[in-house]
């Protein structure tokens, strides 16, 4: 209870600050359109205006302070209108019996998830294998950590596009080309992670399997695996957030085939703030599911293997 | 009388450090007789863990010579001839406890149909009947070290090398541990090497006490103790303990003389 009242009180206040934030973000457009339907604007003149600064010309027009939120394309959406937006694009459409529909946020959200969920399976696969190898093999230690480090410095809005047309031209599907994209930011904090895991087990531990004359592979089952659990499910929720990251910046370059990265390239195409906002909304939910699903099991997971109690 | 299980002779371990090299032990020669129950006593960088990382093929020595059951440390380790208890019981939280002691014999490949009865057999041995199915985060500290203790017995090793399983214990535990662990050595007939820093620890169980002091490791005096093999714990407060008791002391405080 006392959580969720802290919640509340962090949201209500960002949402407050946003509200608040409207009013010189969209003061300008305000403005024009009293003006055009022939309310009284000081200063008069457009020019004018543009050269003051926002606050100034909020400080002078408060009669236009309650206009700022009913805009068709405010710099600055209210929280009510974006509200509105996703109301309309989700549930909305379910009524209307076209949930599936191309306006349909349920549709471009599915793609998304589709993507993410895809990357983030390969991603950890990825990191789960080069991790073992990592650990097991001291040259894989010493030569492809540096490169897994650097491959991380690219930023993937440079190399997605590539990967794209690359894979394009092998003739892979666009799925497996946004999960490509989508494991490149993933496999990451997996591989990370479960080296730091599976080196876990502390010299005791590892001179304990010696006494017993246990192989590489026995001791790699019996106590290295399970060991680096609760690695790997820390790792496991940064490596969902990355993977919808991915998801959606893949959904930049394959845009045609929707998705919510595409609803926000068409958004900032034409100056629809609104959609735009709407879409970022509804990829942090998804992400905040996401994270929530894999904190979920690894609660059931490490209680289960007697980590926490 | 037959030849020893254990055997060392002139053993040298030098490690090779930062600081230069650090003599951890030199020129150490033993013999452990079937049956014995060694007890090495020193102060910390004395050697004592060392020799029995050595025995266990856990330190490779530098000079010298170590055999266990007439064989090299690392065949020895190979034939799964002696059971190791460390400090810590360092059992695995996901197993059970029977699960636990379950594990060495899965890794040495015993067949499926052993394991229940070799289980069984020493969760009697430590007394811990009946917490099989527990967890070990379910029992106390003393009873985790109980377990660990049966897992090294699981596979029904001659040796048991112990480095101060009970030194994470408080004093009542250990007594009872103790008590326990002398009539396990009664009922077993294995050759037990106990690490510990704790003088009436070492002459209330043992046969043999080794003392040892450190800059260089090695041994300065070898205590036959003629306690009898009945020991009930109030033998402590006899003459003949605290005499016992008394040349130990002398013995560590002659290998410090030259120190400070």
């Amino acid at each position: 209870m006392k959580s969720f009242l802290s919640i509340l009180t962090v949201v209500a206040a960002i949402i407050g600050l946003w509200y608040a934030a409207c009013v010189p973000m969209n003061i300008h457009e305000a403005a024009m359109q009293a003006q055009r339907a022939g309310a009284e604007v000081t200063p008069e003149t457009a020019p004018e205006r543009r050269k003051m600064g926002r606050i100034a010309l909020m400080v002078k027009n408060p009669q236009l302070w309650g206009t700022v939120y009913a805009q068709d394309r405010p710099q600055l959406p209210a929280p009510h209108q974006v509200g509105a937006e996703l109301w309309k694009t989700t549930w909305g459409m379910v009524e209307k019996g076209r949930a599936f529909s191309k306006r349909s946020l349920l549709l471009h959200g599915w793609i998304t998830l589709s993507a993410t969920l895809l990357g983030f399976a390969f991603g950890t696969l990825l990191g789960i294998v080069l991790a073992v190898s990592i650990v097991h093999s001291r040259a894989m230690d010493m030569s492809v950590m540096p490169w897994i480090i650097a491959s991380q410095t690219v930023p993937i809005l440079a190399i997605a596009p590539m990967i794209v047309v690359v894979l394009a031209a092998l003739q892979v599907d666009d799925l497996i080309a946004k999960g490509v994209i989508s494991m490149y930011l993933s496999f990451f904090p997996v591989v990370v992670g479960m080296v730091k895991g599976l080196r876990s087990p502390d010299g005791m531990q590892m001179d304990q399997m010696r006494t017993w004359y246990a192989s590489r592979s026995q001791t790699f089952w019996k106590l290295r695996l399970p060991s680096s659990m609760p690695y790997l499910f820390a790792s496991l929720k940064v490596g969902v957030a990355a993977s919808l990251i991915g998801a959606v910046v893949a959904e930049l370059s394959l845009s045609q085939n929707g998705g919510l990265g595409a609803r926000l390239l068409a958004g900032s195409y034409y100056g629809q703030t609104v959609q735009i906002w709407s879409a970022l909304l509804a990829a942090a939910a998804l992400a905040a599911v996401l994270v929530w699903a894999i904190g979920v099991a690894q609660n059931i997971t490490l209680k289960r293997m007697g980590f926490t109690r | 009388m037959s030849d020893p299980v254990i055997s060392a002779k002139n053993l040298d371990l030098t490690f090779q450090t930062n600081d230069g090299p650090v003599h951890a032990l030199k020129d150490v020669s033993l013999a452990i007789n079937k049956g014995d129950f060694v007890s090495f006593i020193g102060p910390s960088g004395c050697g004592k863990t060392t020799f029995l990382r050595v025995v266990a093929a856990l330190e490779e020595p530098t000079g010298g010579t170590v055999t266990v059951n007439g064989m090299s440390p690392e065949e020895a380790r190979k034939a799964r001839a002696y059971g190791y208890v460390f400090q810590a019981a360092g059992l695995y939280p996901w197993r059970t406890i029977r699960g636990n002691i379950q594990l060495p014999l899965e890794i040495m490949g015993f067949p499926k149909s052993e394991w229940q009865s070799h289980i069984d057999k020493v969760l009697d041995l430590v007394d811990l009947r009946g917490f099989g199915k527990k967890f070990p985060w379910q029992l106390s500290g003393g009873m985790q070290q109980r377990a660990s203790i049966a897992r090294a017995l699981a596979f029904d090793a001659d040796i048991l090398l112990m480095d101060e399983p009970f030194g994470a214990l408080d004093e009542i535990v250990r007594d009872h541990l103790n008590e326990q662990l002398l009539e396990l050595w009664d009922k077993t007939h294995k050759t037990i090497g106990f690490v510990t820093h704790s003088i009436p620890e070492a002459v209330y169980l043992s046969t043999k006490i080794v003392v040892m002091s450190p800059r260089p490791g090695r041994i300065t005096d070898v205590i036959e103790n003629t306690l009898p093999r009945e020991r009930p714990l109030d033998i402590r407060d006899t003459p003949e303990f605290q005499a016992i008791a008394h040349r130990v002391r002398d013995g560590l405080r002659a290998g410090h003389a030259y120190d400070d």
